[in-house]
């Protein structure tokens, strides 16, 4: 059907994939990687243009141009943005699979050539597809504070939801035992956009780096299911490729805040626990920039942890000076990177990079908190549950069992927060009140500043 | 023959499921960002079946929906080639003191 040239292009794209994940094991090699994946983008593009069913080269041509204008800004967003591009992204996969799964239906309908495998293949692409398209934006949406980003519940949510889903399967099955009823079809499309929707209202922004992933799984599976739809390899490996990242991903997050997928999905974090002890009047020690700054300069060892607070506050610039000023003073500065600090994975690593830290300075949580003991000052960036020491020891506590970074075993802990609210998570947070804590209040790159601007004064002033 | 395919693709998508694991599983958790970005260009591969629906010029209801598809994974491919090596261009080492 598709002619060797082409076959040869996909096969020599589908080994360019793999080997730019490969180079992606490591910072030294991972431009390379980026390097393999677009030569095997641009092969297996080449290899499609020269297969003989493709008549009319003017739709291509201009689709093609949007998609270049459309994708060369949002290529130039802020790396605190980083999340939103990211979910916009699977929602451009998502609709993508679920488009092309729609007219091949149309396809095959008008020839009469749609068969049980066929159909069944369309189902999976078009239900996958929708679901991620709309799931994402809601993701995106969230994440860019257009759509509110605590937990939306109502009564009966799951079981709602989860319907849903179900006659949209149920219906599904029905089409691919009789393929020509494009009533179910299109009842199949709304469903799960429908789904795509509701599955993300309850979820909170503290969750979003586990669903970004499972959004990511989701998108590739949507392309295996629409290589299974085309009988295209190169589509099923790629689609493959994407969706084993993506799960991952969600996995590792899901560790390293001690939940399953079920419970971030339908367990609507954020909502249920707003109870704290009230009782107890507890008082926080609060100090200001100077402080800092002196108990910084006695220091031989800090950790700072960073958090989604940093980038709220676009402080990674800030914190770049402080770890400058300290580290002339012969400190040792390193950063403690909790896996779900920030939005997605890896978000604190982009920022920080960013801001032109090393990355070999850069800790992860397990190799880090064996140090702590031994650390005069954790100091922490708006980071807030990761933080927070209940989840070693308060059984009642909805994040206990979660790892955390144990910055309270340090000397002393500084922390920077804009006031003494709890975090998103609505959890009362007693690393504030330990002895050895100083509160900082504010915004952190407000702070920051005043810190550095201190530092920097007495380093003249000697 | 539709059987003999059905069967030859679930091998390919087992194989590449596998691959998947340990080729990430060996990912820098450093790089759990970017490599998002990057699996998210390349399942944008999705673009060559996009290709084949918007030119075959089986209806005009088809060609549109092929012609978005293009759009959506174009998109992809560029932002997320272009924002990966951004991303990747940022990660330096210490400067090693001479």
């Amino acid at each position: 059907m598709i002619h060797g040239l082409t076959q040869l292009t996909y096969l020599a794209a589908a080994a360019l994939f793999i080997l730019s994940l490969r180079w992606l094991s490591h910072p030294k090699t991972a431009r390379r990687g980026v390097g393999a994946g677009v030569g095997g983008m641009a092969l297996a593009i080449l290899g499609t243009l020269f297969a003989p069913e493709i008549i009319n080269f003017s739709w291509i041509a201009i689709a093609a141009l949007v998609g270049i204008v459309i994708g060369v800004p949002l290529s130039w967003v802020p790396l605190t943005a980083v999340p939103q591009r990211t979910a916009l992204s699977h929602a451009f996969g998502g609709l993508a699979a679920g488009l092309v799964g729609t007219a091949k239906y149309m396809i095959w309908f008008q020839h009469g050539e749609l068969t049980k495998f066929r159909t069944g293949a369309i189902v999976l692409e078009i239900i996958l597809g929708y679901l991620t398209f709309t799931g994402s934006l809601m993701a995106a949406g969230k994440l860019q504070e257009i759509v509110p980003t605590r937990p939306i519940t109502y009564p009966n949510q799951n079981v709602f939801n989860l319907g849903l889903l179900a006659i949209a399967i149920g219906a599904g099955v029905y089409l691919t035992i009789d393929p020509y009823l494009p009533w179910a079809f299109g009842l199949i499309i709304l469903l799960s956009l429908a789904f795509g929707v509701l599955l993300i209202l309850p979820i909170g922004g503290a969750d979003m780096p586990t669903v970004i992933s499972l959004l990511n799984s989701y998108a590739g599976l949507s392309a295996v299911a629409m290589g299974f739809v085309l009988e295209n390899k190169l589509l099923i490996t790629a689609g493959a490729l994407d969706g084993s990242s993506g799960l991952i991903l969600s996995i590792i997050m899901c560790r390293a805040m001690n939940r399953s997928f079920t419970n971030v999905l339908f367990g609507a974090f954020g909502q249920v626990q707003a109870v704290t002890a009230a009782g107890e009047a507890k008082t926080a020690k609060s100090a200001t920039p100077q402080d800092v700054a002196e108990l910084l300069t006695t220091a031989d060892r800090v950790v700072v942890v960073p958090g989604y607070g940093m980038a709220v506050a676009q402080a990674q610039h800030r914190v770049r000076e402080l770890y400058d000023q300290l580290t002339k003073r012969g400190v040792d500065v390193r950063f403690a990177i909790h896996p779900v600090a920030g939005r997605m994975p890896g978000h604190m690593n982009v920022l920080l990079a960013e801001a032109e830290i090393p990355y070999d300075a850069l800790v992860e949580m397990d190799d880090i908190n064996p140090d702590l003991a031994q650390t005069d000052v954790a100091l922490v960036v708006g980071a807030n549950d990761v933080v927070n020491p209940a989840a070693r020891h308060d059984k009642n506590s909805p994040i206990f069992g979660m790892p955390i970074i144990d910055v309270d075993k340090a000397k002393s802990v500084i922390a920077i927060k804009r006031s003494m609210n709890p975090g998103f998570a609505g959890i009362d947070n007693e690393l504030y009140y330990l002895d050895h804590t100083l509160m900082a209040f504010g915004d952190a790159k407000q702070v920051l500043t005043d810190v550095v601007k201190a530092l920097s004064d007495e380093g003249t002033g000697h | 023959m539709a059987e003999l395919d059905l069967w030859s693709m679930l091998f390919v998508f087992m194989l590449a499921t596998f691959v998947g694991f340990q080729v990430i599983q060996n990912v820098s958790r450093l790089l759990h960002t970017p490599l998002m970005s990057l699996t998210n260009a390349i399942s944008a591969i999705a673009i060559v079946g996009a290709i084949l629906v918007a030119g075959e010029e089986e209806s005009t209801a088809t060609t549109i929906l092929g012609a978005v598809a293009v759009a959506a994974s174009m998109t992809n491919i560029v932002s997320g080639f272009l924002i990966t090596d951004r991303m990747l261009k940022m990660f330096r080492e210490r400067e090693r003191k001479p």
